[in-house]
């Protein structure tokens, strides 16, 4: 029994009405098979005379009416409770997913749940792929349905019904349930035996699973490249080889899960054989009557079934068990990180719902003064950090060039001041009070910031650009204009309200980076700007005009342009240096 | 998907049947013991009975478990197929015609239904077809009008019933499938896009998007899990009122008790193979909708046309000819609009022009990613479309747009460019392309993030341009290769390029001027028509878009 899941289950009203529902119909349903199997024997064996036969059978009739209404309702509830639990899981999981990663985060958050898990060592050290995060939201989860809607209602009727079926042949016949209760214990034992040495198996062979996902896209993004270099072929060999080791895998749990289906099996047969021949044998000798024998016969399997089926969904449950795993692993694993962020979370909810007009400048403010006090960032298993004890100020309304050799921590320094780092050393100031005790939110939004390699969103151009406003579609045109992406949209198939596709694999670079600038001319109320690199990709007649668009967006505020190229650097006041982590030099610009 | 292994599926089914049989034979079997045996007959009469219900308890458990072990087996084997199949069907698409996260819950999902369809759908089917004849027969020959019953209940169950719950969950599947898509796609978007999300305060948006896409996915999953319980309904209601009409019968018959109690028995639990036949039926219909999306991807028109029987690859020095190429990417205007361009053994050519104006297209059409709607591409005076696409890719390639870092060490990024390469060869083509620095910090068995995230836009263009040197074609193509790069190494990365490629067959497609006065041809490209070409002498001394170029980048640089 999952200990996370049920107590998830108990406290969504949802999920427990329905798993409640879900269960009572199934051990109703298990219990009716008694009444089944004692109307059969009475009619089979002659004991009910010819003329109540009928009768009989109507009841028996109406029997098996009421196990056909109670799986109904059994079915009904097992999807609602199935569903609701998904859903709460999701609700739980997808924010953690969203926390942002510049430089790692991801992946450092990965391998924090990893070592969350007591013991599990799941991921540990390599990070979770992004692939393998998706495949778990999606699909990962969906294999929860084998065990909430199979294993848990088996598990409630395994441990009602053989108990009933027990104590009926214990009033009918001894012998026979002397059998029963001394063969019935052998299958729980052996079932926890085999499944508490398949349980590291199967654990092993769901991560394989998702590495098989994560793999499969790696591939897929890359095959272009992979196609460059004349391996796209290859890599059919590897694709093949992973799903080969992914067979044998599975194959030597099977051999061993399907063992124990076997020895249950076994146990369940030969217990039936057990007590039909003795049966007969006292049949034989007169010492047994038939309705008694017959009712032995029809009811001593009936012990067995339910924990047989027990067995077999435990077994198909085992996968849902190991994504649960994971998922309450990646959302407890920044559980202690998160709780201070939740409330900031809620608090700025209510702002980020109030139109961007009104929320335009938060209290009016001007734009603040940051100061960096020997700020150091090391990223988990790298030796050098990536900024050593940096000391910066920036005026408002500066304009701050920040140029170094690629890999120099320029952008390490942004991700810092939107908080996607956090210091190892030393603090970030905002107007004197510390970022760490900021709302984080509140701040992002005076914010406006133009990443390296910008993510397009499965959404349309226009909501591409109003990411995070509820701009107009003049404003979001205006955006456009500003940002020299209007030309390109408009002659897009569906101009704005293009749907751009997976990262956005329909804009080439530079229209890419003109949407995120876009993104950032449509937050008119941010009053620190953060680019890093914005015109990296672009040709030079398009950069003067990114360029002038840049200045315009800068006007009246703070600004902190990661450049590699002169026309960028000439818009700032002041230029700083950074050098394998650690602040150069820093010069001003007349 | 079977090929190959037929055998083992035969094997696989006739085990799942024996398992069945055994299971429907014991019970008759004790059926008939203990009824006979409550007439008193001698004890002789029974051994035989007796004998069988041992004999059948033990096989039946043994056959199950040689069913279930082939059956997973060949079931995965058919999925490996499968996945390799897909994979190989992309390989000559050009860009992919889905999103990525849809593409892989699809290739996830729809090969597990490949699975699904052996030991969930046929290895049942053929059993239950097969204990359901032994017991109508054994009924038959007890009372043939309890077997016509039986015969009636069990095609109900095992046919009729399957039958409905296939065509109603085939509506079900159709829009589950999208529904899963379109949560994948959200999760994507919250995973790639967290940054940006962060950032722009979006985060709370995108999750509500996210969950209702779940609401949605929820809605139809109950919607499937309705059937689901309708059919079990049905199936308990068909089993428990066979066996009550074949008592009914049997006792109008006046039929005696051994046989009534066999008949009642045997009806019984012959359903037991049958009655999971209606979930079967179920996923059969998602089986079916996912084997057709899958050759709905493997039919993707390759990008290419490959030659029935390709040329023989051409012998370097390679000449290439380009006349009058028109290209065109679906049913956009013309990418490329009728260039005309030589490449001669050892001559270095650059082409330059806005964003857009056709550069990158060039290259794809050269490396047969894009087909040629009109004009001609000339190897050694051959048509390009005369040969095998990859013997034309394994001889102009290079650094191309939007290069990738697969999640493997460093080594093995680089390998891919050469497998059989020495590490004194990766070291000198990574020193080459100015990353000798970052690889002696990284360590050459680190495993770069992935989408190369924690590699630098600079790092990863270098680590792409290393590949390139280290491949080193015939023909050098570089599609921008100090993009992203700071000034300084953009500047030393070129040198050093330029310095390189000197006397090798090289096409560059670049933004930066500087050092194009060492190449022997610049091409000028504007809206897919050359509109300027010559050295750059030549070029700079008139007005026009390269000079205009010049002179910003003179100015701008310091």
């Amino acid at each position: 029994m999952h200990r996370d899941l049920l107590r998830l289950a108990r406290a969504e009203s949802a999920v427990r009405l329905h798993l409640a529902g879900c269960l009572a119909a199934a051990v109703a349903a298990g219990l009716l098979v008694l009444a089944q199997a004692e109307i059969l024997a009475r009619v089979l064996s002659g004991a009910v005379p010819p003329a109540g036969v009928a009768s009989a059978l109507l009841l028996l009739a109406l029997v098996v009416a009421a196990r056909g209404l109670l799986g109904w309702a059994q079915g009904i509830f097992a999807g609602r409770a199935a569903t609701a639990l998904k859903s709460a899981l999701r609700r739980r999981l997808l924010p953690r997913l969203g926390e942002p990663g510049g430089a790692g985060a991801v992946r450092a958050g990965g391998g924090a749940a990893a070592g969350g898990t007591a013991g599990g060592g799941a991921t540990a050290g390599s990070g979770i792929r992004s692939g393998e995060l998706v495949t778990l939201a999606g699909r990962g989860l969906d294999a929860l349905d084998p065990y909430l809607t199979g294993y848990l209602p088996a598990v409630a009727v395994a441990g009602v019904v053989p108990l009933a079926v027990a104590v009926r042949l214990l009033v009918a016949d001894l012998g026979t349930a002397v059998i029963v209760v001394l063969t019935l214990p052998l299958i729980p034992i052996f079932g926890a035996l085999v499944g508490w040495t398949t349980r590291t198996v199967t654990e092993r062979q769901w991560r394989a699973l998702s590495r098989l996902g994560g793999h499969f896209l790696d591939v897929v993004r890359g095959l272009p490249t992979l196609r460059a270099f004349g391996r796209a072929r290859y890599q059919a060999s590897v694709i093949r080889r992973v799903a080969d080791d992914h067979r044998a895998a599975t194959m030597r749990t099977l051999r061993v899960a399907f063992l124990s289906s076997l020895v249950l099996e076994l146990v369940a047969s030969l217990s039936l054989a057990l007590v039909a021949v003795p049966v007969g044998l006292r049949l034989l000798s007169g010492s047994l009557d038939l309705p008694t024998a017959l009712l032995v016969l029809l009811l001593a399997p009936e012990a067995y079934v339910p924990l047989r089926a027990m067995g077999t969904r435990f077994h198909a449950s085992m996968e849902g068990v190991a994504a649960a795993d994971e998922a309450f692993a990646v959302i407890d694993g920044r559980e202690s990180r998160e709780t201070a962020e939740t409330h900031a979370v809620t608090g700025g909810r209510a702002v980020l719902r109030v139109p961007p007009a009104a929320a335009a400048g938060p209290d009016g403010a001007a734009p603040p003064e940051i100061r960096l006090e020997d700020v150091t960032v090391r990223y988990p298993g790298r030796d050098v950090p990536a900024l050593d004890r940096v000391r910066l100020t920036v005026s408002p309304g500066e304009r701050v060039a920040v140029v170094g050799p690629s890999g120099a921590g320029k952008s390490t320094l942004l991700h810092l001041l939107l908080g996607f780092v956090t210091p190892t050393e030393g603090r970030v100031l905002i107007d004197g009070a510390d970022l760490a005790d900021l709302d984080l939110d509140m701040w992002r939004r005076r914010l406006a910031f133009v990443p390296q390699r910008p993510h397009l969103f499965a959404a349309s151009v226009a909501d591409n650009i109003a990411l995070g406003t509820t701009a107009t579609s003049a404003e979001i045109g205006a955006a456009a204009v500003a940002a020299q992406a209007d030309e390109f949209v408009t002659a897009l198939p569906d101009g704005y309200d293009t749907v751009l596709g997976e990262r956005g694999a329909n804009l080439s670079a530079g229209q890419r980076q003109r949407v995120a600038l876009a993104r950032a001319f449509c937050r008119p109320w941010a009053q620190v700007v953060l680019l890093d690199e914005p015109t990296a990709r672009l040709d030079g007649r398009s950069e003067a005009a990114v360029i002038e668009a840049t200045r315009k967006l800068c006007e009246g505020r703070t600004a902190i342009i990661v450049a590699h190229r002169p026309a960028m650097i000439d818009l700032a006041d002041r230029v700083v240096r950074i050098g394998s982590g650690s602040l150069v030099r820093g010069e001003s610009i007349s | 998907m079977i090929r190959g292994f037929s055998r083992r599926l035969v094997l696989a089914a006739l085990a799942g049947a024996a398992a069945d049989l055994a299971g429907v034979a014991l019970i008759a079997a004790a059926a008939w013991l203990i009824t006979r045996a409550a007439e008193r007959p001698p004890l002789a009469a029974l051994s035989v009975a007796i004998v069988a219900v041992r004999a059948f308890a033990t096989t039946k458990g043994i056959f199950r478990y040689g069913e279930r072990l082939s059956g997973h087996d060949v079931a995965l084997r058919a999925q490996a197929g499968t996945r390799e199949r897909l994979y190989r069907a992309l390989i000559p698409t050009g860009p992919l015609p889905r999103r990525g996260a849809d593409l892989l819950s699809r290739m996830v999902d729809d090969t597990e239904a490949v699975q699904d369809l052996l030991v969930r759908c046929l290895l049942p089917a053929v059993a239950a077809l097969l204990t359901g004849v032994a017991a109508v027969s054994v009924a038959a020959f007890l009372l043939p009008a309890a077997a016509l019953a039986l015969c009636a209940g069990l095609l109900a169950a095992g046919l009729v019933l399957p039958a409905g719950t296939a065509a109603a969950a085939r509506r079900w599947s159709a829009r589950l499938a999208p529904a899963r898509a379109e949560l994948a796609a959200r999760v994507a978007d919250l995973v790639h896009g967290a940054a940006d999300l962060a950032a722009c305060g979006a985060r709370d948006q995108a999750i509500d998007a996210a969950m209702a896409s779940d609401t949605r996915l929820a809605g139809l999953e109950r919607g499937r899990a309705r059937i689901n319980a309708v059919a079990l309904a049905v199936g308990m209601l068909t089993q428990g009122l066979t066996v009550v009409a074949v008592v009914l019968i049997a006792q109008a018959a006046a039929v005696d008790r051994v046989a009534t109690a066999v008949l009642a028995l045997t009806s019984l639990v012959a359903f037991e193979p049958v009655l999971p036949l209606a979930a079967a039926g179920e996923r059969f219909a998602g089986v079916l909708a996912a084997l057709r999306r899958l050759r709905e991807i493997a039919a993707t028109p390759p990008a290419v046309a490959a030659p029935a029987t390709p040329a023989p690859p051409p012998e370097p020095p390679l000449t290439v000819e380009i006349e009058n190429l028109v290209v065109r990417h679906g049913d956009r205007e013309p990418a490329l609009k009728g260039v005309d361009l030589t490449l001669t053994p050892g001559r270095r050519v650059a082409v330059i022009g806005p964003s857009g104006a056709g550069k990158s297209t060039l290259l794809a059409a050269l490396m047969r990613t894009v087909d040629i709607e009109s004009g001609e591409i000339r190897v050694n005076g051959v048509d390009i479309r005369a040969f095998a696409p990859d013997d034309v890719r394994a001889r102009m390639t290079g650094l191309t747009q939007d290069p990738y870092v697969f999640q493997a060490s460093l080594r093995d990024n680089m390998r891919l460019a050469g497998p059989e390469a020495s590490d004194a060869e990766l070291a000198r083509a990574v020193r080459r392309a100015r990353l000798d620095g970052w690889a002696e910090r990284t360590g050459w068995d680190t495993v770069l993030g992935e989408d190369g995230r924690t590699v630098s836009g600079g790092q990863l263009q270098r680590l792409a341009l290393a590949r390139a040197l280290l491949f080193d074609p015939p023909v050098l193509l570089l599609d921008e290769p100090a993009e992203a790069l700071d000034e300084e190494t953009a500047d030393l990365l070129m040198a050093d390029l330029l310095d390189a490629t000197r006397g090798r067959t090289t096409l560059l497609v670049t933004h930066r001027l500087r050092g194009l006065e060492q190449v022997d041809e610049i091409v000028v490209i504007e809206d897919g028509r050359v509109i300027q070409r010559g050295s750059h002498a030549e070029l700079a001394a008139v007005p026009g878009y390269y000079r205009d170029l010049w002179e910003s980048e003179a100015l701008t640089r310091r």
